[in-house]
């Protein structure tokens, strides 16, 4: 799955100025987070159109990147995320950031790792 | 057709003892000279000095120093030392902040500056049979007429095209067989990006095989930058319109620093600040007295030029000092916590990281209870969403930085675009926001 990753300074009125681009290209959101990092934030999206979307952030000159993440599907029941996450930990992996919605009736896990 | 290496080789290779005897000789008389100017006059008198002071080169200490504001302040005549009748020529600057400045020659002067031009165009390769393209602005710009008088002297065919209407420079340059062109960097550039637009390859449809560029700080990248486009070496050229212009200082084919000619200039680096001489090989402020001039003369001339003097001898032959590539102006220089900083050395550092982009910006606070504070902030050009490698990028630019300025900022690494100025003004990039006692 492809997630927008946007490097944001951090102060006021940088992610709405994210939101209305996205908003004006009719862009879908399905999910998103922000990470507030030492200086500055960086804000993950998940939408229906994330090339579009990519294009027209980075035509606005905003600092952008299209990442390739991973994504586990999980049944909308408690202790799935553990089950699916037991495997990877068992080989070692480092998790560098982790979150999860709802879509359609599914969990979704997102995850990257170092 | 063989000829020698230097134009003047007695003057150029000269040991370096008689070369100070030869200084102090012309200091002297330069010292009498000056004296006959209304500000020097005055300078003297105030200082309670007279010529006879000067007995040694160590006496220059005891001369005043000249800035850009006394020639201001003595607009139009007051530092020359003969009468106008005697001159032949003035070059004079734009004078956007105030009085212009003025600088008169007699013949002789013009004579040796032509002399001092030639030298420095026959020590890149410039012979008579070469075809030379002056594509610097003529009239009270020193470029256009310095380079003309001193391509002239060498023998060569000059093209006196003047900057501008670019199709036609690459027409002369083509037809003529121009084989050295003069231009400041930035039409360089634009020279060679018309002659792409035109399918024109100056290495193959061209006789070029020197290129003179000067006027116009510029860093070793831009120059090779030149060099790679048309194929054949860039020499770095620093003139000084108060000293003449153009001929003050070359370079040599060794391409490390500038030769500067010391049977015309006695040359000293000095703090900007405490106006002591710098110690050997550090940073400072050029500061040139004239003592190859009639009709004026100038003594310990600030150039608010920011370099040093390059150690060692030149492989070249020629014995006169180097200056290093400029680092900035003097005006520049940041005080913080009693350690001169000047913005090119944090400019430096910061092109070394590919990651980031070339805006920039240096602020300057006062924090309590830790007193002055600096923090830089760059602009990162590519995001890979991934935090660590910012946090890693941020941790070696400051350690770098650290190293090269010996005070540990705050570094900030921004979005594209949050420091971005305007196009046509220049960036700002030192805002200074302390409180001042």
């Amino acid at each position: 799955m492809k997630q927008l990753s946007i490097f944001l300074e951090d102060k006021s009125g940088t992610i709405f100025r994210v939101l209305n681009l996205l908003k004006g290209g009719g862009i879908q959101i399905i999910a998103s987070t922000v990470a507030d990092t030492m200086d500055n934030a960086i804000y993950r999206i998940i939408c229906d159109n994330p090339d579009k979307a990519y294009l027209i952030l980075s035509d606005a000159g905003m600092t952008v990147n299209l990442t390739e993440v991973n994504v586990i599907e999980l049944d909308d029941e408690p202790g799935r995320a553990a089950e699916a996450l037991a495997p990877l930990t068992e080989k070692g992996v480092n998790i560098a950031y982790l979150y999860s919605f709802l879509l359609n009736g599914k969990g979704v896990l997102v995850y990257k790792v170092r | 057709m063989s000829y020698s290496n230097y134009f003047n080789p007695e003057l150029e290779t000269m040991p370096r003892e008689q070369l100070r005897e030869l200084q102090l000789e012309r200091l002297q008389k330069t010292v009498r000279q000056c004296v006959k100017a209304p500000f020097y006059e005055q300078k003297f008198k105030e200082m309670g000095i007279s010529p006879e002071d000067i007995k040694s080169l160590d006496d220059l200490q005891k001369l005043p120093f000249t800035t850009k504001d006394d020639l201001r302040e003595f607009y139009p005549w007051g530092l020359t030392a003969v009468p106008l009748k005697e001159c032949v020529r003035l070059h004079s600057s734009s004078g956007t902040t105030g009085n212009p400045t003025v600088v008169t020659h007699t013949q002789k002067d013009l004579d040796e500056w032509a002399n001092a031009v030639a030298r420095c165009l026959w020590m890149v390769g410039c012979r008579p049979e070469d075809v030379f393209q002056n594509s610097a602005g003529y009239g009270m710009f020193t470029a256009g007429l310095g380079f003309q008088y001193g391509a002239e002297r060498v023998g060569m065919l000059t093209v006196p095209a003047a900057a501008g209407n670019t199709l036609r420079q690459i027409k002369f340059i083509k037809d003529f067989g121009t084989t050295v062109v003069h231009a400041i960097p930035s039409y360089a550039s634009r020279i060679y990006e018309v002659m792409r637009e035109q399918g024109i390859d100056p290495r193959k449809d061209t006789r070029l095989r020197v290129l003179c560029i000067g006027a116009e700080p510029h860093s070793e990248e831009q120059r090779q930058r030149i060099e790679e486009n048309f194929g054949v070496k860039a020499y770095n050229s620093y003139g000084i319109s108060e000293m003449m212009g153009p001929g003050v200082a070359f370079e040599c084919p060794e391409q490390n620093g500038n030769h500067i000619w010391e049977d015309y200039f006695i040359v000293e680096i000095i703090d900007p600040v405490t106006l002591q001489p710098s110690k050997p090989g550090e940073f400072g402020e050029l500061v040139i007295t004239t003592i190859n001039r009639e009709a004026m003369p100038l003594l310990r001339y600030r150039t608010r030029d920011l370099t040093r003097l390059l150690p060692g001898e030149c492989p070249c032959g020629r014995t006169h000092a180097r200056i290093d590539r400029l680092r900035g102006r003097s005006d520049d220089m940041i005080i913080l916590k009693g350690v001169n900083i000047f913005p090119i050395q944090i400019e430096k550092i910061l092109m070394n990281f590919k990651e980031l982009s070339t805006d920039y910006l240096i602020t300057l606070e006062t924090i309590e209870p830790q007193g002055d504070f600096m923090t830089v902030e760059v602009e990162v050009k590519e995001f890979n969403d991934d935090y660590q490698q910012i946090q890693g990028l941020t941790r070696e630019i400051t350690r770098q930085l650290k190293d090269e300025i010996l005070i540990t900022p705050k570094v900030k690494l921004v979005p594209k675009g949050t420091l971005a100025v305007s196009d046509e003004k220049k960036a700002v990039r030192v805002k200074d926001l302390r409180k001042l006692f």
